[in-house]
């Protein structure tokens, strides 16, 4: 009799409808090429190319010497939340209770997601623009959200209108998610137009989650905090955190600052999922805001240098390039190929070794864009654009 | 204007007039002007490289001298000051607050030469009234670059 040889069966796996809905990463294979290549100039990062500040460094170091690497209050350490109290009034004109109103959490990522779970009920829809950062959908999709997205253009400067807005809000619509200076595009809001905003989200009772990492990220004009607009702290969740003004991305120190229902709602799901933020990153974070924002401003600095440089250069090329004034991305248009911005981005890749991000991974008015990051150092960005002179070249459309 | 390219200059004199227009937005021949200007006004002194000479193989001994001066009638530091500096040996004089007047970086071939520059010239100068040398074992940061085991950055190649 012949013995069937028993193979054993791999176990399909039941995955959550949660995780499953989440768009995949279009561009994996994209990023694994690219890991696996050598001699690239990737001006696809989303970081500063900046180590953290060395004072900020050393705080945490002696903290870690001294043994501070127990847990802290769930809300994080009232040191850090005083001083950022302290520090969002000066800066940004804003006044939040440092014992009820502010929370730090993993990253402003886990404040977006603490927000959206706080406030989201299943089916509530949240409008946010068109393009933005990967997560903003994500995020509302998690808390059982619909998002729904606003296309902002090139030629109204990646802005969003209050007027787009107001169509598209229904009797579902609790909320605004803005993220200004904007990932992908730098583009930053004028306070009048987040002014039109504000009076939307008096008129419709609805909150705005303002994801403002990249608000200490502006160039030559000012950086407007929504909440800071008259009534808006009441309507605002503002989001922060140290990682790109500080260049401490490794670190994930984030907060939210809020009223105090808001902040209670999201401190309940903090401290059953995260506890609280590390110990020896709040140091750091206190540190940075402490230590003076001298090296803020000589950051800021060199990226400008660089975002002059990189806007030039695109322009230079042919690829039209709207002036980023925040963040350290520049967004240019790459139609003049006839590509697709995934293609391009590809073929970049292989011909000449350089890494951009396709502006479709941002949403469906990213197409036609691609992503450069300027947080790199100034001789790659010039031999950056060399070669990608010579690639549009190859393939412009006559 | 001038500040920031100076800035620029004093990160990497190299940075040509047309770079420093691009980063600045400051027409090239406005960038052109202002450094020559610059120059002129001797606001730039010099443009050249930080060396690690240890690299280099090549025989050199730095030593700090701290000189404490007495200063006669009718001559100030300054002019003390001077007949130190002007030895090619002196590559920095500062005139300093504190137990001593004037601190001295010499550089030299080697420990010989060094003891021979305090002892045959330093010491003999009207005003010098004594000295303490220094000599340097190991240079960790040179006018703000650091000598050996400069920081890295490792970034992740795509962050969305």
């Amino acid at each position: 009799m012949a013995v069937q040889k028993r193979v054993p069966q791999k176990r399909k796996q039941h995955i959550a409808a949660r995780a499953n809905k989440l768009s995949p990463s279009g561009i994996r294979k994209f990023f694994d090429l690219l890991s696996s290549m050598e001699g690239v100039i990737s001006l696809g990062v989303g970081e500063p190319d900046f180590p953290t500040p060395w004072h900020i460094r050393e705080a945490a170091i002696e903290s870690i010497e001294q043994g501070q690497t127990m847990y802290t209050s769930n809300s994080g350490t009232p040191e850090l939340r005083k001083e950022l109290a302290r520090h969002l009034k000066t800066y940004h004109g804003v006044d939040y209770d440092p014992m009820s109103e502010i929370l730090i959490t993993v990253g402003v990522s886990e404040a977006l997601d603490l927000a959206m779970r706080a406030m989201i009920d299943p089916g509530d829809e949240v409008i946010h623009p068109d393009p933005s950062f990967v997560a903003y959908s994500s995020s509302i999709i998690l808390a059982e959200g619909v998002p729904a997205a606003i296309p902002t253009y090139e030629e109204t400067n990646f802005e969003l209108s209050a007027t787009a807005i107001e169509k598209r809000i229904t009797r579902k619509t609790r909320g605004i998610l803005i993220g200004f200076p904007s990932n992908p595009t730098g583009a930053v809001m004028s306070k009048q137009k987040l002014t039109e905003i504000a009076e939307l989200a008096r008129k419709h009772n609805l909150t705005v989650f303002s994801d403002e990492i990249y608000g200490k990220l502006v160039y030559g004009v000012e950086h407007t905090c929504f909440a800071s607009l008259p009534g808006m702290k009441e309507h605002t969740i503002l989001l922060g955190g140290f990682s790109k003004a500080y260049a401490m991305t490794g670190w994930r120190i984030g907060f939210a600052a809020a009223p105090k229902e808001i902040i209670t709602a999201m401190t309940k799901i903090h401290q059953y999922t995260m506890m609280c933020a590390s110990t020896m990153g709040q140091v750091a974070a206190l540190e940075a805001l402490k230590g003076g924002q001298d090296c803020v401003t000589e950051m800021v600095e060199e990226y400008n240098r660089r975002r002059l440089v990189i806007v030039k250069g695109l322009c230079d090329i042919g690829l039209s390039c709207f002036e980023p004034k925040g963040a350290f991305y520049a967004f240019p248009s790459i139609k003049c190929t006839g590509m697709t911005s995934e293609e391009f981005a590809e073929r970049l890749l292989a011909e000449e070794k350089v890494a951009v991000v396709p502006g479709s991974a941002f949403g469906a008015c990213g197409e036609g864009y691609v992503r450069c990051c300027y947080a790199t150092a100034l001789s790659d960005i010039e031999e950056a654009l060399k070669r990608m002179k010579r690639f549009v070249n190859k393939y412009r459309v006559k | 204007m001038l500040k920031n390219i100076l800035k620029i200059l004093e990160n990497d004199a190299r940075t040509t007039p047309k770079q420093i227009s691009d980063m600045t937005g400051i027409p090239r021949a406005e960038v052109v002007k202002v450094i020559k200007q610059a120059w002129q006004d001797r606001i730039i002194l010099k443009y050249k490289a930080i060396v690690n000479w240890d690299k280099a193989e090549n025989e050199h001994v730095f030593a700090l001298i701290e000189v404490k001066l007495e200063p006669e009638k009718d001559v100030g530091f300054d002019s003390i000051a001077e007949r130190i500096y002007r030895f090619p040996q002196a590559r920095s004089v500062y005139l300093v607050s504190g137990t001593y007047d004037l601190l001295v970086l010499v550089l030299g071939k080697n420990n010989h030469e060094i003891a021979n520059f305090v002892s045959q010239k330093l010491s003999h100068i009207d005003g010098v009234k004594a000295t303490n040398t220094q000599f340097v074992l190991k240079r960790y940061k040179e006018d703000g670059e650091v000598v050996e085991g400069k920081e890295e950055v490792k970034r992740q190649p795509v962050v969305l």
